[in-house]
């Protein structure tokens, strides 16, 4: 492959044989053997840590005691009922800092029993056979609207269905799955994606209906009236800006575009980010990468020869591994503050770098140089903490050559979707939609949970909770309403 | 090093680790290889009369526990199923290329006086140390009345070693089946025919376990199974227990005993030993590990007695004796407390379950609302079961609290047959 010295950005660097390779299963899994000696390392703890370590609270030690007897569907069961994606969870949950962390064999010694694997090895044959576990009750004639296939939609959605309401799944992607589908790097999930959304969706009731987005073919006002509950389970679709700022370094005489003093990398809400045309040429979103990666064969893919990735999440993590898996030389992760602030946790790190991701700390990006408008290198400069616990220049700069720029920082609540209508509006606060404990929002009849609605983790694990349990406060009120209608009573 | 040569009624081998009468000592080839991997002795696997047994396919059946493959072993062979004049032929020259061996020969007939004068000396010219008589094998050779047929008859017990006394010089040990109400019955009954030891225990009747797709007992012959023999670690404490049974017996106190059961590493025989047991034999762990687990069993038996100081293995054989008694005569004042070392706790609160559901709820779990594990004091009452359960090594143990005074069963007020103090 020839190299250019500006703008090298190009697909096929690997033959499909190394890309096979390069992207085959992360985790391969546990066969029955290895399966049982690892279930017989669980010390069936009472009251298990690691349970309360779970965001959905799978209870580990029942399922790893029924895997132990070979009673492999009361696992999958265990599993399913409290996680209807205990499937992606097993492949995507960071356990490091869930339930494996919480894990009682990690005092006296320092190796956890392996729950992910565990759980895979107790859910994936379901999947695969299409085992039906769960039955839908009666239909109850209502009808309920779920903004969003991801995790969380389709944990609402499946919950809904079996207690036998109708449900309408309206995503504005051509596939359902959220960021299972789009968001995760593709050796984590491989193409169980699809086939864990069929075999959710074979319980019946749920109907899909991919490309069309709240905000443009249908508003609010449109699902509170048609339908007799609304969950909102959008998900974080915007990303945050990188704010740049910048003295005026004028012996960079190529720097065609200015950018801000940076802040609230990561969670921080920091306003709505440039449009992709306003970024000089290869800069891109690591999130639209990630789900281009996704929805393309990996030989069509185009990765950089030299990738910076900015950001120190999770998405910054599968953005910089992928990018060198799909062949790119060097891949450089730079992160303004310490290892320890990074909210990819310090096995995801470890990961990256043994697949030869190079990660700088503590560097903050502060221009891009640019040739003719296509990038040509990153200036950063060294970050260090002042007295208040600010990370701050520290006036020692350096540069980056990089054909292709990957931003991680952050995503943001689109919010104009939800609150671009003239009716009554959603509250949101910090950038995300408030709700009660029982993820109801501040509109009557309109629940929200997921990414959108946040919590202490963005996680998956975490969006199927949310829309398991707003499922049962529907469903609740749902069956409160059907009751008080027959004596008589209305709601408005 | 200490001295772990043996002297066993008159049988001396250069350790007291023996092969027990089974599979392993079937043949020379086996026995040779079990005496170049350092076995200090075997007792030859059963021989009967002529016509051979048959033996047949699937023998074994095992039990798993928790990762451990073999906690127990199952057996439905027979006796040896080669000629009798094979099996002494070979006899005769593995114990001549090796004097130093222990060579006990098992033996089976029928229970007639006539069957045991043919054999006897037959057994006697090979140049063996000694005959072991299987009065304990409780599958397919009792149904023809011998095996455990006989062990479990006290009065044929003591006939057959009669006669086996009365036909032959060597020595006489009698092995006994587990497979009865009290072993000591047995015992006696051998030790009033003249043995010179006895040695046990055989296996134990069992089935061990149902094939649920062929709904049939394993190991499972063409659909069929029968109760096998039952061996393994998963019998040591049934063993442990008729060991010390025979040897704190008023009667049989002093029999020489050569012990059985479970036995795979120096540790297990040294408890034996301490019981009274003069040699062990081994069956289940070689055939599970080979031969070469006998280096550490001596290894090891001798690192101990070097540390305990004991120069020679009478100097700690029947040790533990003394020390088994009868309930009645425990200290009920003694008093222990579990104690958890919070340091050494990994909070897996299995302490906590056992104790609330099964036993004296006197393990809280929780304090100024965090997980902690802590022992009430007034309510345990030291009955271990916390340490059982407990899965590191050393957390929980047991504290003494009572003032060292002593006061047993047989003087309590609220025993009825009490003696006056």
């Amino acid at each position: 492959m020839t190299r250019k010295p500006l703008g090298d950005i190009s697909a096929g660097r690997l033959n499909q044989a190394a890309l096979d390779r390069n992207f085959a299963d992360l985790a391969p899994p546990l066969d029955r053997h290895r399966a049982l000696i690892e279930a017989e390392r669980c010390f069936y703890c009472y009251d298990a840590p690691c349970i309360a370590a779970c965001p959905t609270g799978i209870d580990i030690p029942s399922f790893i005691k029924r895997i132990s007897t070979d009673n492999l569907r009361g696992a999958a069961l265990d599993i399913l009922t409290a996680n209807i994606f205990g499937g992606s969870c097993a492949r995507v949950c960071p356990t490091e800092v869930l339930c494996e962390g919480d894990c009682v064999r990690n005092r006296g010694e320092d190796k956890p029993v392996e729950i992910s694997a565990l759980q895979r090895y107790a859910t994936d044959w379901v999947v695969q056979d299409g085992v039906r576990l769960f039955q839908r009750a009666a239909a109850t004639g209502q009808r309920v609207a779920v903004v969003g296939a991801g995790p969380a939609g389709l944990a609402c959605a499946h919950e809904l269905a079996r207690h036998g309401h109708q449900v309408v799944v309206l995503e504005q992607n051509d596939r359902p799955g959220g960021l299972n589908e789009y968001g995760i790097a593709a050796y984590k999930v491989m193409d169980f994606v699809a086939r864990e959304i069929d075999w959710l969706l074979a319980i019946g009731g749920i109907e899909i209906r991919t490309g069309v987005a709240l905000g443009r073919d249908f508003s609010l006002s449109d699902l509170r009236a048609e339908y007799a509950a609304v969950f909102i389970g959008i998900g974080l679709t915007g990303v945050n800006a990188l704010k740049l700022a910048i003295e005026d370094r004028s012996d960079w005489v190529e720097t065609s575009q200015r950018i801000e003093e940076i802040s609230g990398i990561g969670a921080e809400h920091v306003g709505a980010a440039l449009p992709q045309d306003d970024l000089p040429e290869g800069v891109r979103y690591a999130v639209d990468f990630i789900a281009e990666l996704r929805q393309t064969p990996l030989a069509e893919l185009a990765v950089g020869r030299r990738v910076v990735v900015i950001g120190g999440g999770n998405t910054a993590i599968d953005a910089a591994v992928q990018s060198k898996k799909l062949g790119a030389e060097s891949v450089t992760m730079v992160y303004r503050r310490d290892p320890q602030a990074m909210s990819a946790t310090a096995a995801e790190q470890a990961f990256a770098q043994h697949q030869g991701v190079t990660i700088i700390h503590r560097a903050q990006p502060r221009r891009w140089l640019t040739d003719q408008g296509v990038l040509a290198a990153i200036e950063f400069e060294h970050s260090e903490l002042d007295g208040n616990g600010n990370w701050i220049g520290s006036g020692d700069f350096f540069r980056i050559d990089a054909d292709q720029a990957l931003l991680a920082v952050g995503q943001r609540l689109d919010a104009t979707p939800v609150q671009g209508n003239d009716g009554p509006q959603l509250a949101l606060r910090d950038g995300r939609i408030v709700v009660d404990g029982d993820y109801r929002s501040t509109l009557v009849g309109v629940w929200a949970g997921g990414d959108a609605v946040g919590g202490k983790l963005d996680l998956t694990v975490q969006s199927v909770a949310a829309g398991r349990d707003a499922a049962r406060s529907i469903h609740a009120q749902l069956s409160a309403g059907a009751s008080s209608k027959q004596s008589g009573v209305s709601h408005g | 090093m200490a001295d772990l040569s043996c002297q066993f009624v008159g049988i001396r081998s250069p350790n007291p680790f023996w092969l027990a009468s089974a599979p392993p000592t079937d043949k020379a080839y086996n026995v040779i290889r079990a005496f170049e991997a350092g076995w200090g002795g075997v007792v030859w696997k059963t021989l009967g009369l002529d016509p051979h047994v048959v033996n047949v396919s699937s023998r074994y059946g095992a039990v798993r526990w928790n990762g451990q493959r073999i906690a127990g072993l199952n057996n439905i062979e027979l006796i040896t199923d080669r000629p009798l004049a094979v099996n002494l032929a070979e006899i005769r020259q593995v114990k001549r290329a090796w004097p130093d061996r222990a060579m006990i020969v098992s033996l089976m007939v029928p229970c007639d006086e006539a069957s045991w004068k043919f054999i006897l000396p037959q057994v006697e010219d090979t140049g063996a140390d000694a005959v072991e008589l299987n009065f304990g094998c409780p599958h397919g050779m009792s149904e023809r009345g011998m095996g455990a047929a006989v062990g479990q008859v006290p009065e044929y017990v003591e006939q057959v070693t009669r006669w086996v006394k009365q036909f032959s010089r060597l020595p006489c040990i009698v092995k006994l089946t587990p497979n009865i109400t009290d072993i000591r019955s047995s015992a006696r009954a051998a030790h009033r025919g003249g043995a010179d030891a006895v040695s046990l225990i055989n296996t134990i009747n069992s089935i061990t376990s149902v094939d649920l797709d062929l709904m049939a007992p394993t190991p499972t012959v063409d659909g069929k199974g029968t109760h096998g023999g039952y061996c393994g670690p998963a019998v040591r404490p049934i063993a442990l227990n008729m060991v010390a049974e025979i040897a704190r017996d008023a009667e049989t106190k002093g029999l020489p005993i050569s012990a059985i059961g479970g036995i795979g590493t120096w540790r297990d025989a040294a408890e034996f030993m301490a019981l009274g047991a003069g040699s062990v034999q081994v069956c289940t762990a070689a055939m599970h590990y080979g031969f070469r687990i006998v280096d550490d069993m001596i290894s090891g038996l001798g690192n101990w007695m070097d540390s305990k100081g004991y120069a020679r293995l009478d100097d700690f054989v029947g040790g533990a004796v003394a020390n088994v008694t009868d309930w009645k005569f425990l200290n009920l004042k003694y008093d222990i407390k579990a104690l958890i070392d919070q340091d050494k706790c990994i909070q897996c609160g299995l302490c906590h379950i056992a104790c609330e559901d099964t036993a004296h709820q006197a393990i809280i779990r929780e304090r100024n609302g965090e997980r902690y594990f802590e022992v009430i004091n007034d309510k345990c009452v030291g009955c271990n079961l916390c340490m059982h359960v407990c899965p590191v090594d050393g957390c929980i143990s047991m504290q003494r609290v009572d003032h060292g005074e002593f006061g047993n069963w047989t003087t309590h007020p609220n025993n009825p047959m009490r003696v006056n103090a």
